[in-house]
């Protein structure tokens, strides 16, 4: 392991990037962050820039509106970047798939590392899914 | 326009950005560290519901309802039930309005948490968060023991709800209000005593009765500015008439009304949840649902009072199984017009606790403002443009009548 790894490994900083999900992700993901996961042990972090951000977590259907957007967030970001898929509609679409605004699953607009799918994921499954990432750095 | 104005500023919050959750665009038009005036955009979220809606069974409706919003997702699916009643003409068995009840008050216990802790995040006061969430979590596992899902529920149907809540699942929920009543008291404690607090909140984006009235605000908006409405009371549903609890409101207006009445809102629930769980014992247990055989042909209107004021869903059936119409009105529409009333002339640091006092919620607002072409991705309407067509379209079938 290089040290460039060894220290991502160390301090994931991850930006949250919500498109048109229900919101239940979305509040998921800030739950990670409190007292009783607390995922900040493991050097995770949200941040509020792209630019800052070593993991793009991606929660929501993408619509028209932002599919363009996403695609800025992505090249923004300083790389490597790994980019996260989370809960049904960031994987496939979940229930909105079939809606009129509907611009494809995130993983046809960027390329993705990982998914986590539910619907919306629990805690645990983050943190699982997020640990995984880990290894594979 | 105020705006073009030589020195003014924009500044642009998002709409990717770490203070709230939901994608939106706010432009802050500020004079030096004043704001004058106030924009915001949305469509990020938007996801065609009221179409999607028309495509599934009235069974699946509710699973989609469901996810319009994470946080009110009982709201919505219980506005559509008792639209559903309506149209079906059929009344739940008791338990079934209990079991409702307590779903809907749990829900909002876990919304006022999940604000008061936003709040707390935005004044900078992570204390708060922390706290507000760590007392969230018992009530999120009760839902998980209650339904299997920590957020969404999927109890509802029509004529009923879809599990029964029975002898442990009873006293847990039971232990669970006792020590989430303690909790509430030391919170509504710590922050309605804390100076800090009062110095951020006291004054800041006040809403007088006649703003809110002008601007038609529901829920804990409304209410902390001593406009006392509240579906629960004034259009009874559920099991909300066979108790017994009151309408919570204050009078100044401002931040802290709001988080006074939030905190207050929330012994009303766990007064509410325990008289349902007595309720619950006297009824014979299994009885939650009527088979509901057909919907007919026709229209209703459904109201629920969400946390964040009051839900409406229109429906309208043809006998077939599948909405042909449904319109939904989320409170965060009419709540988040009022942000140009409780910013305007506040410094740049209070605007963002005064947008955030209302709890808008993005999702459950999102409306069509553009046509796109699905090919190429351009524009092709915006939505004057669409309005403007719209009133055309009905004006050349009235001439051709
Ligand atoms: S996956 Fe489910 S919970 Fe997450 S945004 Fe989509 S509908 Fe909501």
């Amino acid at each position: 392991m290089g040290l460039k790894s060894f220290c991502l490994k160390k301090s994931l900083w991850v930006y949250h990037f919500a498109g048109a999900s229900c919101n239940n992700c979305d509040i998921e993901i800030l739950d990670v962050l409190t007292p009783r996961y607390d995922v900040e042990r493991f050097g995770m972090q949200l941040v509020g820039s792209p630019r800052h951000a070593d993991v793009i977590l991606i929660s929501g259907s993408i619509n028209q509106r932002d599919k363009p957007r996403l695609k800025e967030v992505y090249h923004q970001a300083s790389k490597p970047v790994f980019v996260v898929a989370f809960g049904a509609c960031g994987c496939t679409g979940g229930v909105f798939a079939e809606g009129i605004t509907f611009a494809g699953p995130v993983d046809q607009i960027v390329p993705v590392d990982a998914y986590i799918p539910g619907c919306p994921p629990k805690p645990e499954a983050m943190i699982s899914g997020l640990s995984k990432l880990m290894q594979t750095i | 326009m105020i705006h073009k104005m030589a020195n003014q500023r924009i500044i642009p919050v998002g709409p990717y950005h770490p203070l709230q959750e939901e994608p939106e665009l706010f432009k802050l038009y500020c004079e030096g560290e004043t704001v004058k005036d106030i924009k915001w955009e949305t469509g990020y979220n938007h996801r065609g519901i009221e179409k999607l809606s028309e495509s599934k069974t009235f069974e699946q409706v509710f699973f989609l309802v469901e996810r319009i919003c994470g946080i009110c997702s009982t709201s919505h699916p219980f506005a559509y039930a008792n639209c559903m009643e309506e149209i079906a003409q059929v009344e739940p068995p008791n338990r079934a309005k209990y079991i409702r009840s307590i779903v809907g008050e749990l829900e909002r216990l876990h919304s006022h948490y999940l604000w008061l802790g936003l709040a707390g995040h935005f004044l900078g006061y992570n204390t708060v968060w922390m706290w507000a969430w760590k007392y969230r979590e018992p009530i999120l596992d009760l839902f998980e023991i209650i339904s299997g899902n920590r957020n969404s529920y999927a109890m509802f149907k029509i004529g009923g709800v879809r599990r029964d809540v029975t002898g442990d699942q009873i006293a847990l929920a039971r232990k669970t209000m006792r020590d989430l009543k303690k909790k509430n008291d030391l919170l509504t404690k710590a922050v309605t005593d804390d100076p800090v607090i009062h110095a951020r909140t006291k004054g800041v984006g006040t809403l007088t009765k006649a703003d809110v009235m002008d601007y038609a605000a529901v829920g804990p908006t409304a209410r902390a500015s001593g406009w006392a409405i509240d579906v629960r009371r004034d259009d009874p549903y559920a099991a909300y008439d066979m108790v017994d609890w009151k309408v919570i409101t204050a009078d100044d207006g401002d931040v802290f009304a709001k988080t006074q009445v939030r905190l207050l809102e929330n012994y009303e629930s766990i007064k509410i949840i325990e008289q349902c769980l007595d309720g619950l014992e006297k009824e014979p247990e299994g009885d939650i649902e009527l088979k509901v055989k057909e919907i007919p042909e026709g229209i209703g209107t459904g109201r629920a009072e969400a946390p964040r004021g009051e839900v409406f869903h229109f429906v309208k059936t043809d006998g077939s199984n599948s909405p042909v119409r449904h319109k939904i009105r989320a409170p965060s529409y009419v709540n988040i017009a009022t942000f140009k009333k409780a910013c305007v002339g506040q410094t740049i640091s209070d605007a963002t606790i005064s947008l955030a006092a209302v709890d808008p919620c993005y999702c459950c607002t999102e409306r069509m403002a553009f046509a796109y072409d699905w090919h190429s991705g351009d524009k092709i309407y915006d939505g004057n443009q669409l309005v403007e067509r719209s009133r055309k379209e009905t004006e050349r079938l009235k001439n051709t009548l």
